[in-house]
């Protein structure tokens, strides 16, 4: 380790920074230059291959949903930059039965569970083929046939969800797992405290996946919490807290695997901080130069999980140059009628706008959707 | 029939709809060993168990959060709060999940439940177990809002709202929970949610009001009744969506209308429904529409029944409003 910036003992006494991925009680895997540091992966060859692809995919997808923000083709993105290995890796380690309850940063586990990449441009979007028929923002997506929640805005809201969702499933004998993404900006909210405190009490079969990377939008770990780690405070709940590195895909994976496990058998949830990095700005409204220093992201530039997953498939032998050329074209070609039909496609049909509020159409929207329908507007559609 | 209060027959329904569909599980503060601090839910934790009938940690977020987890995973959760002035630590969850859940999933996560909560005053229990939140949940898209006056209702809009797809806020007049008692049909037995309900016919002045302010409209009215003025009374029972065409209706028959709610008169229920027959109704009406309320102050301790719309201060709007 050359780089000064990742050095534990220049960022004090408190081990909640990202810098710390490298201290010794995080559970690693990879090192930062690809190279095994255990006898065991704990993925075949071919997994590691199946996660590198789609966290290839995953970059390639985001960085085009940012061009076409810039573009003014979409309203908004918020993505996943840096964070491939802690998105896919837990996503990896679940089982197809497993339930994955979102934040806002996992499109790419979602499109790793099976999420059609029309829909969620779909959602980019919100045309009218989008099943959530244009009512949110972009990054608002939902996909209950793969058993994955629905995404909303507001910080932790998912967390008790979850540990309901978990719960009924026990209550029902029904062995599944659900497991819950959240930034470190989240375990400041009221629903970490009293999800995490639900779990410990019920001993839900939960998995609670903290990314922590580094900010809320402009405020860093320090202004979230005096606590040592994130992890730390799985211990005022009666629940384990594990670090992995974030950016190790196969440490993601293993401490999940281990997690879900521990729910299975009945022993209750795991609270998981993966130290990880945005390494774009918050969303697309979001200029990190005015708050963050250039040095941190050069510093994590050199951890970046892509770059580490691809330098360990490549020492094996198993990746080449031309494997990456004809990869990112691959997903370039993908993307692109994908694209083009999401713009293509009209918005949703006026009446939309009062289905679904209840489970039938009540008076009063009755009342407001003839009145829409019959305004000036509805004869554009 | 059998003759029950309110308490007696919102059990009744919690009991027969548990035994009915084992999807259902009650879960909120107090509300399994010891039955609920008005021991609403007494004896359901013995008859179904720990698994149905769950006493959670102190968090009103979390009781609703989880319960909206249970929903999403296909049980019929029947959160308790344990007073609606404790329901805001979960607005966020109510407002931004649960009622937006069908809506922003494209109707792939309906979140049916019934949130239970006392509600109103009367039970000199100061600003924070007396409130009356139901307009700041009728502002809500996504939500339905109830509110039973007498314990055949309760009874049978409880199995509705627990039979209903969409989430259901079940405000229970706590003054009422033991005074109010009644004939209640044994059995299944629902009463529809959206239908009101006419406590009182009458000619003169159309009276809207729902709750335990049901019992104070009628002693006004029968107070009013020995001048001449004969009112004829509306009991919401749903709050929303409400009944329209009953209001309308009666409206459209007296010409005069005074609603009564223990809400703070600015921006409660009362001003929607004044609304609502001013672009219904507006020719018919003989007298401007009247509101009589709680103030819009906190509610206070010891000065409850001046506050409150009591019978006394019902008693001169009528009048005003039929001799106008």
């Amino acid at each position: 380790m050359t780089d000064g910036t990742l050095d534990q003992a220049a960022h004090g006494a408190l081990r909640r920074e990202p810098h710390d991925a490298l201290a010794a009680d995080v559970v690693r895997v990879l090192s930062p230059e690809g190279q095994l540091l255990t006898d065991d992966a704990g993925v075949t060859d071919e997994e590691a291959l199946v996660l590198y692809r789609a966290m290839v995919r995953t970059r390639i997808i985001d960085e085009r949903a940012v061009l076409l923000q810039r573009q003014g083709r979409i309203g908004f993105h918020i993505g996943s930059l840096g964070e491939e290995a802690t998105v896919l890796g837990s996503v990896h380690a679940m089982r197809p039965i497993d339930w994955m309850f979102p934040c806002y940063r996992e499109f790419g586990g979602a499109l790793h569970r099976g999420m059609p990449l029309q829909r969620y441009f779909d959602n980019l979007f919100g045309n009218t083929n989008d099943p959530a028929k244009g009512r949110q923002m972009p990054d608002h997506w939902t996909y209950r046939q793969a058993q994955v929640g629905s995404v909303s805005s507001p910080i932790g809201t998912q967390i008790t969800q979850a540990v309901g969702f978990a719960w009924a499933a026990r209550l029902r004998k029904d062995p599944l797992v659900a497991m819950v993404y959240f930034g470190d900006g989240a375990t400041s909210s009221n629903e970490f405290h009293s999800g995490l405190n639900f779990a410990g009490v019920f001993k839900t079969p939960n998995v609670f996946i903290c990314r922590n990377n580094g900010w809320a939008i402009s405020v860093p770990t320090e202004r979230q919490t005096a606590s040592e780690t994130f992890a730390a405070k799985g211990v005022a709940y009666g629940i384990p807290g594990v670090r992995c590195d974030g950016n190790d895909v196969f440490a993601v994976v293993k401490t999940t695997r281990e997690a879900v496990l521990r729910a299975v058998r009945g022993d209750g949830p795991t609270l998981i901080e993966a130290l990880t990095y945005r390494m774009s700005g918050h969303s697309t409204s979001d200029d990190a130069s005015r708050y963050r220093p250039e040095e941190q992201m050069g510093s994590w530039t050199a951890l970046d999980p892509i770059r580490r997953l691809r330098l360990f498939l490549e020492e094996r032998g198993s990746w080449s140059t031309q494997d990456q050329t004809s990869l990112e074209e691959q997903v370039a070609a993908e993307l692109r009628p994908v694209i083009e039909a999401a713009e293509k496609s009209a918005p949703p049909a006026l009446e939309t706008l009062f289905e679904d509020v209840y489970a039938t159409l009540p008076w009063h929207l009755q009342e407001q959707r003839a009145e829409l329908l019959a305004g000036p507007r509805a004869k554009g559609h | 029939m059998t003759q029950m209060n309110m308490v007696q027959a919102i059990n009744d329904a919690l009991r027969f709809e548990m035994q009915r569909d084992d999807r259902i599980v009650v879960l909120g503060e107090d509300v399994g060993k010891v039955g609920g601090v008005f021991r609403v839910t007494a004896g359901l934790y013995d008859e179904f168990g720990d698994d149905r009938v769950i006493d959670t940690p102190l968090s009103e977020g979390g009781i609703i959060g989880a319960a909206i987890g249970m929903a999403l995973y296909g049980l019929k959760p029947v959160p308790e709060i344990q007073f609606s002035d404790f329901i805001f630590p979960a607005y966020d969850q109510i407002v931004s999940e649960l009622a937006k859940f069908r809506y922003r999933s494209g109707g792939e996560f309906p979140c049916p439940m019934v949130i239970r909560t006392p509600v109103g005053g009367g039970i000199r229990g100061g600003h924070y177990h007396s409130q009356s939140p139901e307009a700041q949940f009728i502002h809500v898209a996504g939500l339905k809002v109830v509110c039973p006056a007498t314990p055949a209702d309760a009874k049978g809009l409880l199995l509705s709202a627990l039979r209903d797809p969409d989430p259901v806020m079940f405000f229970e007049p706590k003054r009422i929970y033991r005074a109010a008692k009644g004939e209640v049909p044994e059995g299944d037995y629902t009463v529809p949610i959206g239908k009101a309900n006419v406590a009182r016919q009458g000619e003169h002045v159309t009276l809207v009001t729902w709750g335990a302010m049901l019992y104070e409209s009628l002693d006004a009215a029968n107070k009013v009744q020995a001048e001449g003025v004969n009112v004829e009374i509306i009991d919401l029972r749903t709050l929303w969506p409400l009944d329209i065409d009953t209001v309308v209706a009666s409206v459209k028959k007296t010409g005069r209308v005074v609603v009564v709610h223990e809400a703070p008169k600015t921006c409660g229920l009362g001003g929607e429904i004044v609304a609502l027959i001013n672009e219904k109704a507006f020719l018919y009406l003989e007298a401007p529409p009247k509101r009589v309320c709680g103030f819009d102050t906190p509610f206070p301790y010891t000065l409850e029944n001046e506050y409150l719309p009591l019978s006394h201060r019902i008693v001169p709007a009528l009048l005003e409003t039929a001799r106008y």
